[in-house]
Parts: C-alpha cells; sequence; structure tokens
C-alpha cells in the first residue's frame, strides 16, 4: 500500500522535488566546481581542467602562510567558545528560572546583538577598538566575536535549562547540599548536553564568522575566512587554483565541524533557536 | 497585649524582593549583561556620538553629506532592490516546499542536512563558488549551451552583476527560510487539519484557511530574519557583485567610508542609517504581524 502510494506522486508534488533538485543541483555545481579546480593545472574553459595535480594544496598552504592563519583561527575559535560558555550559561541560568521586574529588558539586550547585522554594529565597534588600541590583535578579534555568541549561547541554553526539573534542585537542598554543590553536583552535568551543543553552533558561526572579524583583524590575526576573502578580492598575481586549494581547506573544516555538529544538534537549531 | 495589638512586621528587604523574584541567582546575569553593554551597546552609543562630530559640516554633516550624494544615497535603493527580492524569493519558496515535506518521509533527516550545508559554508565560499559555477564559461553556461538557450558566443553575464549577488542571497538564504518555516509548520498540529478535512474541506482550503493563517506569524519572523541577511549583504556583493556600480550596496558604503577613508564619523553615521532602516522595516512586518492571530497552534510551537 505504501509504495503504490509514494509512486503516484501529483504534479504539485512533482513541482516541489523539482525545485529542491535543482537547487541541490546548482549548490553542488558550485561545490563542485571549486573543489574540482582546486585539483587541476589549468582550466581556462570546457567541461572539466586539463590535467590534475595536488600542487595547488602545497603552494597554497605556502602562499598563505595557512599554518599560522589555522593556529589563529582555532586560537580565535576556542576562546569564544570557552568566553561565551563562561559568561552565557550563568546569565541563561538565571533568566530560565526567575522571573523578575525587567526581565524583558534583558530579553531585548540580548536579542539585538543577533537581530542588528554585524556589518552595523561591526563598524562602531572596530571604531572603539581602534580608539583603545585593541583592534588588529587577537583580543579585539574575539571580543567582537563574543558579541552574536554571548546572546546566541543564552537564547540556545534558556529553553535547555527550563526544562530542567527544579524540584531536583530543591531536593538536594532539602538534603542539605549547599549552592557550590547543587550547581557542581547537580545542575552542572544536567547542562552538560546542552553546552556542548550549544558550544559546537558557536564554534560552526565563529570559525565561518566573516564580517566582525574582517573589521577587527590586523594581519596576524586574520582567521581563514578571512584571508580566503583577501586572497579572492585581491587576486590576479596568485592563481585561482591555488585560492580554489585554500577554499577547499576552508570548506573541508567545516564540513568535519558541521558533521561532529549534526551528531548532537538537530539542523534546525542550525538557524533557529530550540524550539522544543 | 501591646505585642500583639502592634501590626506585624515588615519582611525584610530581601523577602519582599525575593517574592518578585530578585534574588542572588540574578546576580548571574551580571557578566553576560557587563559584556554585552561593553562591547555592543556603548560602541553603538559611541558611534551614534561620532556621527554627529564630522570633521566638517555641523552636527548632522555627515548625515547630509550621505543623502546629499546620489552615490552614497543610492545604495539604499541598492539594498532594498537586492534585500526585498531575494527575502521573498526565499519565503515564497519554502512555504510550497516546507508544506509538501511537513509530513514523515525516508531521508528527510538528510534532505535537512544537505540544506544547512549552504549556511555553514558562508557567504564567502559561496561566491568563491559562484565565480567558477555561473562564470562565463562555468558549467551552467556550458549547460544552457548545450540545450541551445544561449548562443556559444554570448554567455549570459551573471557574476560582476546584480545577479551573481541575488544567487549568493539564495543560495545562503533560501536553506535558512526553509528550515525556519518547516520548524514553525512543524509546530501546527496536524490534528487542526485533519479536523478540517473531516468537515469535507479540500487541501486548498485547508492550506487557505487553517494551515496559512497559523503560519503567517511565523512567515513574517522569517521573512524578517532572511531580509536581515539580504540587507547587511557584504562579502558576496564585493566578490561575485560589481561593487563599485550595481551592488554598491550600503554595507560597502559604509566600510569605505569608515575603514579604507578612514573617516569613522561618516562610516558610523551610514552605520546608523543602515540600522534605522533596517528597524523601521523588521518594526512594519512586526506590526503587521500584530495584526494576525498568534495564539497557541495546539503544537509542539
Amino acid at each position: 500500500m505504501l509504495r503504490t502510494k509514494a509512486l503516484t506522486l501529483r504534479p504539485g508534488t512533482w513541482l516541489v522535488w523539482a525545485l529542491v533538485v535543482f537547487f541541490l543541483v546548482n549548490v553542488l555545481g558550485v561545490i563542485g566546481s571549486v573543489v574540482l579546480d582546486s585539483f587541476g593545472t589549468t582550466w581556462f574553459n570546457g567541461w572539466s581542467p586539463n590535467g590534475y595535480t595536488s600542487s595547488n594544496y602545497s603552494s597554497a598552504w605556502n602562499e598563505f602562510d595557512l599554518g599560522q592563519v589555522m593556529t589563529v583561527t582555532f586560537e580565535i575559535t576556542f576562546l569564544v567558545v570557552g568566553l561565551s560558555l563562561l559568561l552565557g550559561v550563568p546569565a541563561a541560568y538565571a533568566l530560565a528560572r526567575r522571573s523578575f521586574p525587567g526581565k524583558r529588558a534583558v530579553m531585548l539586550l540580548f536579542v539585538l546583538p543577533i537581530l542588528v547585522p554585524p556589518i552595523a554594529y561591526g563598524i562602531p565597534l572596530a571604531t572603539v577598538l581602534y580608539k583603545f588600541h585593541l583592534a588588529g590583535s587577537l583580543t579585539g578579534v574575539v571580543l567582537a566575536n563574543l558579541v552574536p555568541s554571548i546572546p546566541f549561547v543564552v537564547y540556545t541554553m534558556t529553553p535547555f535549562i527550563e526544562q530542567i526539573d527544579p524540584r531536583l534542585e530543591q531536593a538536594a537542598r532539602m538534603c542539605g547540599a549547599p549552592t557550590r554543590s547543587v550547581l557542581g553536583r547537580i545542575v552542572a552535568p544536567l547542562l552538560l548536553p546542552g553546552m556542548l551543543a550549544a558550544g559546537i553552533l558557536v564554534l560552526v558561526r565563529t570559525f565561518g564568522m566573516f564580517e566582525l572579524t574582517f573589521l577587527t583583524s590586523g594581519p596576524t590575526s586574520q582567521t581563514l575566512v578571512v584571508s580566503l576573502f583577501s586572497a579572492v578580492f585581491s587576486a590576479g598575481i596568485r592563481s585561482a587554483q591555488s585560492i580554489d586549494a585554500m577554499a577547499v581547506i576552508y570548506t573541508g573544516s567545516m564540513l568535519v565541524l558541521l558533521v561532529i555538529a549534526l551528531r548532537f544538534v538537530n539542523p534546525t537549531q542550525l538557524v533557529a533557536r530550540s524550539r522544543d | 497585649m501591646s505585642a500583639l495589638a502592634a501590626a506585624p512586621p515588615r519582611p525584610a528587604l530581601r523577602h519582599r524582593l525575593a517574592e518578585h523574584g530578585v534574588d542572588r541567582t540574578l546576580l548571574l546575569m551580571l557578566p553576560g549583561i557587563v559584556a554585552i553593554a561593553a562591547l555592543f551597546c556603548y560602541p553603538f552609543v559611541y558611534g551614534l556620538g561620532l556621527s554627529f562630530q564630522p570633521s566638517k559640516g555641523g552636527v548632522f554633516g555627515a548625515y547630509r553629506s550621505f543623502f546629499g550624494d546620489s552615490f552614497s544615497s543610492g545604495t539604499i535603493a541598492t539594498t532594498f532592490g537586492l534585500a526585498i527580492p531575494s527575502s521573498l524569493i526565499n519565503v515564497g519558496l519554502s512555504v510550497p516546499i516546507s508544506y509538501r515535506m511537513r509530513g514523515d518521509f525516508r531521508g528527510k533527516r538528510l534532505l535537512l542536512t544537505l540544506l544547512v550545508v549552504p549556511i555553514t559554508l558562508g557567504t564567502v565560499l559561496t561566491a568563491e563558488g559562484i565565480l567558477e559555477f555561473f562564470g562565463p564559461v562555468g558549467w551552467f553556461n556550458l549547460t544552457l549551451q548545450k540545450l541551445g538557450l544561449v548562443s556559444a558566443g554570448a554567455p549570459m553575464k551573471l557574476i560582476n552583476d546584480y545577479w551573481g549577488v541575488l544567487f549568493s542571497l539564495i543560495i545562503s538564504g533560501f536553506p535558512f527560510a526553509f528550515l525556519l518555516t518547516h520548524s514553525y509548520l512543524s509546530g501546527i498540529h496536524p490534528a487542526l487539519e485533519k479536523a478540517a478535512a473531516t468537515l469535507g474541506a479540500g487541501w486548498w482550503q485547508r492550506f487557505r484557511f487553517v494551515t496559512f493563517p497559523l503560519l503567517l506569524p511565523g512567515l513574517l519572523t522569517t521573512f524578517c530574519l532572511t531580509f536581515v541577511l539580504g540587507f547587511s549583504v557584504f562579502p558576496s556583493a564585493m566578490m561575485v557583485g560589481d561593487p563599485d556600480g550595481k551592488t554598491h550596496v550600503i554595507s560597502i558604503e559604509a566600510y569605505e567610508q569608515a575603514l579604507q577613508n578612514f573617516d569613522y564619523p561618516q562610516g558610523c553615521a551610514d552605520a546608523m542609517i543602515m540600522t534605522g532602516l533596517m528597524l523601521a522595516v523588521i518594526a512594519l512586518a512586526m506590526g503587521i504581524r500584530a495584526l494576525f492571530y498568534s495564539g497557541s497552534t495546539g503544537g509542539k510551537g
């Protein structure tokens, strides 16, 4: 019964599937042409490059000093993940457990950095960081990336904490546990899965965050995505293939992070806060 | 006697505050609030103040020079010209597609995962791919030639133009809009539609009078979020667009003023204009949203 139902699709269904397939084919083409070109010797026209080589990768690695760029990228990303969890989770806990006058104002404060586009607040932020001589340094980039990350942690963690039964904490207090033990031995282990999910989401977002890093980074504090942009935008002296090799390295790292992320979170969580 | 006649002592301030939910737990919010205040609110206020102190032209000099120069004020039309069509296309396409896919079917999680990929790749990589795929000798134009839709010598000019940027906004924005719409749709309880079906409603009536009205508030939110994405388009407008002409959007203008000409007051003024316009559009959409029913949808949403 199920089989026959699946085979007799209506025209509307066909149209919908055709649209999805068309979209995915284009996405595949966009990614595929970059990947194929990164292994090619020259590719001026036609369906595929004239020959294949892997030398683009070594030349990209040396030309763009990717070892240093990767180190900086991971330093920045992990610092942002750690700091945003440290600052965001306690705030999420308070917001989830208490209702107090002015709660809406605090929620608004935490939603604004998600809502306002990074370019719009990034320019004043970069100006301020230049004033304090922090722009261009690793510290400046980390500070800038905290702005969207802390609210993101707050908004991912609040519903997660709300679903943890407060009676567990009350029971622990009844048994005489001081605040330190309640937080350390009851709340923290229960929060760990949520913190892991939020941390991975922040990791993915920071790794791909272009605008803020671009506005605040200097030559020694560029992340991979920013040096990719600079390479593309100042193309001409570099071969297109080594830029593509760099793009593939970026895509590869991003996909690894994505695969890890999807083991722990639902795809819809990547775009919206958890709605369950 | 006298002790009984006296009014009961007022509870301590701490207890009265605790009744309203104010206690030491709230101190946990302090580090987060301080960080956001220092890194988001202060720069914003500072930038707003700076935008009123241009090097010349008095208090409103920076704003006057933005609106006085047709090249910079033209960015507003350019930006809306990209953001409105792209968000309409993204939301418009995600409604029928997610409506069709609201049930469970095999490979649904795989499809959702595939759709997440373009979001996480980010705009820079998408732009780099678009440069090659939609370029004059890219696979897209080659396919069109094979199908005989364009002649071999005259490929469609898609990159370094308006269309390349629009494509990049659709490639990164559509999955976003789809996943949001999908999660809103799955929050509408299927029993509502079944009830309409028992009363004899066809699929169009069920969609038009049951699902769509319940979905509308969510759609407006989705529209806002994709609009913000399109409105702040920056890397792809620089890379696949025509940054000095057809895709000279407001974010490029602000960036060039602040970090290329080092005219911080002008750059901040442009950023403030950008934020103001964006908030106006969001306020409009939220105002429309308030007109519709947005109560319980009976689902998990």
